[in-house]
C-alpha cells in the first residue's frame, strides 16, 4: 500500500518546475541561436539577423520552421536505428542536466508549504552532471556511427577523443574544488556561497579556487565541442562533422543540443564557482523585499551569469581560430592535466597544514 | 634558388615562448580587439529602407530624352548604335510626316528603338556619342525579370514622361 500513497500535489509541483525549466532552457537557447548571429554581426561590423520582426526576435521561429519543412533523408546504407537515437541521446542528455541545478533558494507559501526550485536535490549533483555529460558523447558517437561516411566517423571520433580527454581534467580540478566544499550536493554548494564577503575573503569559489575555474572553463569549451575546439565539426575539412548526413529537424536536434548544453554549462559554471543565486548584499535585500520577489531576484542574478557566460561563450567562438588535433590533445593531456593536479596538490596542501 | 623579389621574409621557427605557449595573454588581446568591434560603425546600409547614394558618374538603366515641349529628340541617326561596343541598340528611321512636328523634334525620328538590357554593359558610350542629347543614362538600377524578351526595351519603355500630358507619370 505504500506505493499507492502517492503525494499528488508534490508530483504535480515537480511537474510544474520540470516544465518551467525545461521550457526556460530551450528558449534560452533557441535565443542563443539569434544571439549568437547578433554577436557575430556585431564583431565583424555587419547588422546580423533584423528582418523577421523588430531586431529579428522572430529568427529562432522561422529557423525551426525551416527545419521543420525541410525534407527528411535517411542515408540507404546507414544503421536506421542508430541513426535516429543518436540526435535523440544529443538532446536528451543536454536536457538532462538541468534537474539538478538550484535555481533559485527555498519558496515558502502562505501556507507555509516550502517551495524547492530544484528538481532534484540529490546529494551526488555533480557526479550525475558528468555521468549524464559522459553520455552526451554517445549522441555524437551513434550519429557519426550509423552515418556510414567516414568524414563522419572521423568527426565522431576526434569528438569522442576529445571529450573524454577533457573529461579527465575536468574531473580533477573539479576534486580541489570538492575538497573544499566537502560536499557534492549543488544545493550544499550553492549555499556555502552565501553573499558574496564572509568577513575574511570572498564566498564565490572563484576566488578560492582561480586555477580550478580556468581549467574548467577551458574544458567546457572542449566539451561543447565549441570553438576553439570545435574539431567535431570543423567545416574545412570534414564536412560539417557528425552530421553530415543528417537533414530537417534531426541536424536541428543535433544543431540545438549543443545551444542548451551551453546553457546548462553556463548554469553550473555560475552555480559552482560564482555563487549560483547568490549576489552581494542579499541579506540586506532580503529584509527589505517580499520574499516572492527576492525569490525572482535571486533567479534573475542566476540567469544573468548564465548569459554573460553564454555570451563569453560565444565572444570567444568569434575570436578565437580553431585549434589543429594535435595542439589540442597536447593542451589536455600535457597542460591541463598537470596544472590540475598540481592544483588539487596545492588545494589539499593548503586545507591541511593552512587551514587546518 | 635564385629569389625574384626580396619580399621574402624568414619564418620564425623558435619554440614558443612561456607567455605564448599558456596562450591566455594572447587570448585576451584578441578578446579586446573582437569586442572593440562593436562599438564600430557598421558598413552595412539597411538597403530597402536606407539606399546607398549613387555616384554622381553613375550609369543606370537609358532614358529617351524630350524637349522642353515634349518632342522626342532622337533623330534615328544611329550614331548610338554605331558606339556601342556590345551591339545592344538596334533602331529604324521614319520621317516626319507633317502635322506630327508636335511629336518629334526634327524631320526625321525613330520609329522603331530597342536596347537589349540583356546586351548593354552600361558603358555610356551611347550617351556620350549622341549628338542631339537624346539618350541619357539615369540612377535606376535594371530591375530583375523572368523572360528573356522583357529585357528587350521597347521606346515606349524608354521614353521619358511628356512634360505636359503626363504629370508626375
Amino acid at each position: 500500500m505504500l506505493l499507492l500513497q502517492v503525494d499528488i500535489a508534490f508530483i504535480i509541483e515537480k511537474l510544474i518546475l520540470i516544465t518551467v525549466i525545461l521550457l526556460g532552457s530551450l528558449g534560452i537557447a533557441m535565443y542563443a541561436t539569434w544571439a549568437e548571429r547578433k554577436v557575430a554581426a556585431v564583431m565583424q561590423d555587419r547588422r546580423g539577423p533584423n528582418r523577421a520582426g523588430p531586431f529579428g526576435i522572430l529568427q529562432p521561429l522561422a529557423d525551426g520552421l525551416k527545419l521543420f519543412m525541410k525534407e527528411e533523408i535517411i542515408p540507404e546504407r546507414s544503421t536506421r536505428v542508430l541513426f535516429i537515437l543518436g540526435p535523440c541521446l544529443a538532446m536528451l542528455t543536454a536536457c538532462m542536466t538541468s534537474a539538478v541545478v538550484p535555481w533559485g533558494p527555498d519558496f515558502t507559501l502562505s501556507n507555509g508549504h516550502i517551495v524547492s526550485l530544484q528538481v532534484a536535490d540529490i546529494n551526488i549533483g555533480i557526479l550525475f552532471i558528468f555521468g549524464v555529460v559522459s553520455l552526451g558523447v554517445y549522441g555524437i558517437m551513434l550519429g557519426g556511427w550509423a552515418s556510414n561516411n567516414k568524414f563522419s566517423l572521423l568527426s565522431s571520433i576526434r569528438a569522442a577523443s576529445q571529450a573524454i580527454s577533457y573529461e579527465l581534467a575536468m574531473g580533477i580540478s573539479l576534486i580541489a574544488l570538492l575538497m573544499m566544499t566537502g560536499s557534492l550536493s549543488l544545493r550544499e554548494i550553492v549555499s556555502q556561497q552565501h553573499g558574496f564577503w564572509d568577513g575574511h575573503w570572498f564566498t564565490w569559489y572563484f576566488f578560492k579556487q582561480p586555477l580550478g575555474f580556468l581549467i574548467f572553463l577551458v574544458c567546457a569549451f572542449a566539451e561543447l565541442n565549441r570553438a576553439p575546439f570545435d574539431l567535431a565539426e570543423a567545416e574545412s575539412e570534414l564536412n560539417m562533422g557528425y552530421h553530415l548526413e543528417y537533414s530537417s529537424m534531426k541536424l536541428g536536434f543535433y544543431l540545438f543540443a549543443e545551444y542548451v548544453n551551453m546553457f546548462v554549462s553556463s548554469a553550473i559554471m555560475a552555480t559552482l564557482f560564482f555563487g549560483g543565486y547568490n549576489f552581494p548584499f542579499m541579506d540586506a535585500v532580503a529584509q527589505h523585499v517580499p520574499a516572492w520577489l527576492f525569490t525572482l531576484l535571486c533567479v534573475g542574478v542566476l540567469m544573468t551569469k548564465i548569459i554573460g557566460f553564454i555570451l563569453f561563450f560565444m565572444f570567444v567562438r568569434w575570436t578565437l581560430p580553431r585549434f589543429r588535433y594535435d595542439q589540442l590533445m597536447r593542451l589536455g593531456w600535457k597542460s591541463l592535466i598537470p596544472l590540475a593536479l598540481v592544483n588539487m596538490l596545492i588545494t589539499g596542501i593548503v586545507i591541511l597544514w593552512v587551514l587546518k | 634558388m635564385e629569389q625574384l623579389t626580396n619580399r621574402a621574409q624568414a619564418v620564425n621557427r623558435s619554440p614558443m615562448t612561456f607567455s605564448e605557449r599558456i596562450y591566455l595573454p594572447a587570448i585576451f588581446k584578441g578578446l579586446t580587439i573582437t569586442l572593440g568591434h562593436i562599438f564600430k560603425k557598421k558598413a552595412t546600409y539597411n538597403y530597402p529602407e536606407v539606399k546607398r547614394p549613387f555616384s554622381p558618374t553613375f550609369r543606370g538603366l537609358h532614358v529617351l530624352n524630350r524637349d522642353e515641349e515634349g518632342r522626342e529628340r532622337c533623330t534615328a541617326c544611329g550614331l548610338c548604335a554605331l558606339a556601342c561596343p556590345a551591339e545592344a541598340i538596334t533602331m529604324e528611321a521614319a520621317e516626319r510626316k507633317p502635322g506630327e512636328e508636335n511629336l518629334y523634334r526634327e524631320e526625321k525620328y525613330a520609329a522603331k528603338y530597342e536596347i537589349n538590357m540583356l546586351r548593354c554593359i552600361f558603358c555610356g558610350f551611347c550617351e556620350e556619342a549622341c549628338p542631339k542629347d537624346a539618350i541619357y543614362m539615369s540612377e535606376t538600377v535594371m530591375p530583375a525579370n523572368y523572360t528573356r524578351e522583357s529585357f528587350i526595351y521597347k521606346k515606349e519603355d524608354l521614353l521619358i514622361p511628356h512634360p505636359k500630358k503626363q504629370e508626375n507619370a
